[in-house]
């Protein structure tokens, strides 16, 4: 996939309590309709559930890139 | 001329950092080569964790609260004065008396709190044992509660994250206790996909549930309350009736963040290792308030404490920071009325619980009644 550019990078890694997916619903709220989200997760879980959320609250999935020991998620706010 | 460190924040890591710190350089306090003032807008200092126990009136103000200044060291200068402002090039912070505090090393500490406007209808909609007022409301209803559904909804971002958990397995026990836990429906849901943040507590839930009837529902993040109809909506499109509702708030951090254009988002940039407030070399910052991503609670404040009383003091001592906060953090878990789990995990360390047991409850209630040693610095 091309280079996507975020507008805000969340930098998750290590985060057990509250998690990825948590730390991005709390990113999303005070994100402007348009902007596009990163995050950096190293929890495997996360590139299956937070595409899974995003789709379930219709933003959308940009999609995720492997770094080997983490991902980037990528999610544009569109609502 | 006395290097000056202010904090700002009478909570847990405010008060634990001026005591830590106050004792590491007792020395150099009596050579009047240090001071250390804390600011707080109250003269009260009080214990959080006990809301929860508020609501089912089995902890009570007397005993959650104590006068800050005989929490701290005499030797900290403490000033009731609610911080309005902060120049951080002139390295000052703006009290409301008017009064300025000059600083050569400045701490943050100062929290999060549960915002139920942020959702439409909550506040005349919901309940919540988040506030002191609340927790007491709330107790009240729970006391009456005697037939219906009673709808746990979890709001992002929140402190204390496994109290969800805990309150709906303290219900569990108290409408069994009272002998009508049967005509009470208990309705947990969770914003992600799992019925806790931390895995392995979520799948430890799952059978917990099971047993003991709990219905639940994930991806569940609050929209808005009709407190008329008695529903409440989510993002994700479920719309769920409630005859209680018990929520707990989204949480934003203190206004004087944004204000003082630290941040647009409430939430202080922190360094995750130093505990150094982005871009301020004599700014740190701890517990609640900050960006980091992990759980915001007492024992988080507890552990940040040591990182930035030990580095303030490396700072005065040495001439830099060599402490490095490794994100520790250490949840006790009431599994109901008379047990308990905890948890403990770090950046690199996942949570394993315990199995619960009366003896970690036991403790958990311990704690409860010790916390003011850790308050003090001693523990």
């Amino acid at each position: 996939m091309g280079e996507i550019k975020a507008d805000k990078t969340i930098d998750a890694r290590g985060s057990y309590c509250p998690g990825p997916l948590m730390e991005l619903i709390k990113n999303v709220k005070s994100a402007n309709v348009g902007e596009i989200l990163e995050v950096l997760s190293s929890d495997e879980g996360s590139t299956k559930d937070i595409p899974e959320w995003v789709d379930k609250v219709g933003h959308e999935n940009l999609g995720t890139v492997n770094h080997g020991d983490y991902s980037s998620i990528f999610v544009k706010k569109v609502k | 001329m006395a290097k000056r460190i202010i904090i700002v924040g009478g909570g847990t890591g405010g008060t634990m950092t001026a005591n830590i710190l106050a004792s590491k350089l007792d020395s150099e306090i009596r050579n009047g080569q240090v001071t250390i003032t804390l600011l707080s807008d109250s003269p009260v200092h009080v214990y959080q964790p006990a809301f929860l126990y508020l609501a089912f009136d089995r902890f009570y103000e007397d005993e959650f609260t104590r006068s800050e200044r005989d929490l701290l060291r005499p030797e900290i200068d403490f000033v009731v004065d609610k911080t309005t402002g902060i120049d951080f090039k002139s390295c000052f912070v703006q009290g409301a008396s008017g009064k300025k505090y000059q600083y050569d090393y400045l701490v943050l500490s100062t929290g999060s709190y549960p915002d139920p406007s942020a959702i439409p209808g909550l506040e005349k909609g919901g309940d919540w044992f988040y506030t002191q007022e609340g927790a007491k409301k709330l107790a009240k209803k729970i006391a009456s509660f005697e037939k219906g559904r009673i709808l746990l909804s979890v709001g992002v971002p929140h402190k204390c994250p496994v109290a969800p958990l805990e309150v709906i397995f303290m219900l569990n026990d108290y409408f069994k206790a009272k002998g009508i836990r049967k005509n009470i429906e208990l309705y947990y849901t969770y914003p992600i996909a799992r019925l806790h943040a931390l895995e392995p507590v979520a799948n430890w839930a799952v059978g917990m549930f099971e047993k003991e009837g709990i219905k639940s529902e994930t991806f569940f993040n609050m929209e808005s309350v009709d407190p008329e109809k008695k529903t409440l909506s989510t993002l994700e499109g479920s719309e769920v009736p409630y005859d209680l509702l018990i929520a707990i708030p989204p949480h934003k951090g203190a206004d004087i963040i944004v204000d003082s254009g630290l941040s647009k988002s409430g939430w202080i940039p922190t360094d995750k290792q130093t505990l150094k407030v982005t871009g301020y070399d004599n700014v740190y910052a701890l517990g609640d308030g900050t960006d980091l991503p992990i759980s915001k609670a007492g024992s988080t404040a507890h552990f940040e404490a040591d990182v930035v009383a030990e580095n303030l003091t490396s700072e005065i001592k040495s001439g830099y920071p060599a402490h490095f906060y490794d994100g520790r953090v250490l949840c006790f878990i009431e599994t109901g009325l008379h047990e308990g789990t905890y948890v403990w995990f770090s950046y690199t360390t996942p949570p394993n619980p315990a199995p619960p047991s009366k003896l970690i409850h036991w403790m958990k209630l311990s704690f409860n009644r010790i916390y003011w040693m850790a308050a003090r610095g001693l523990m």
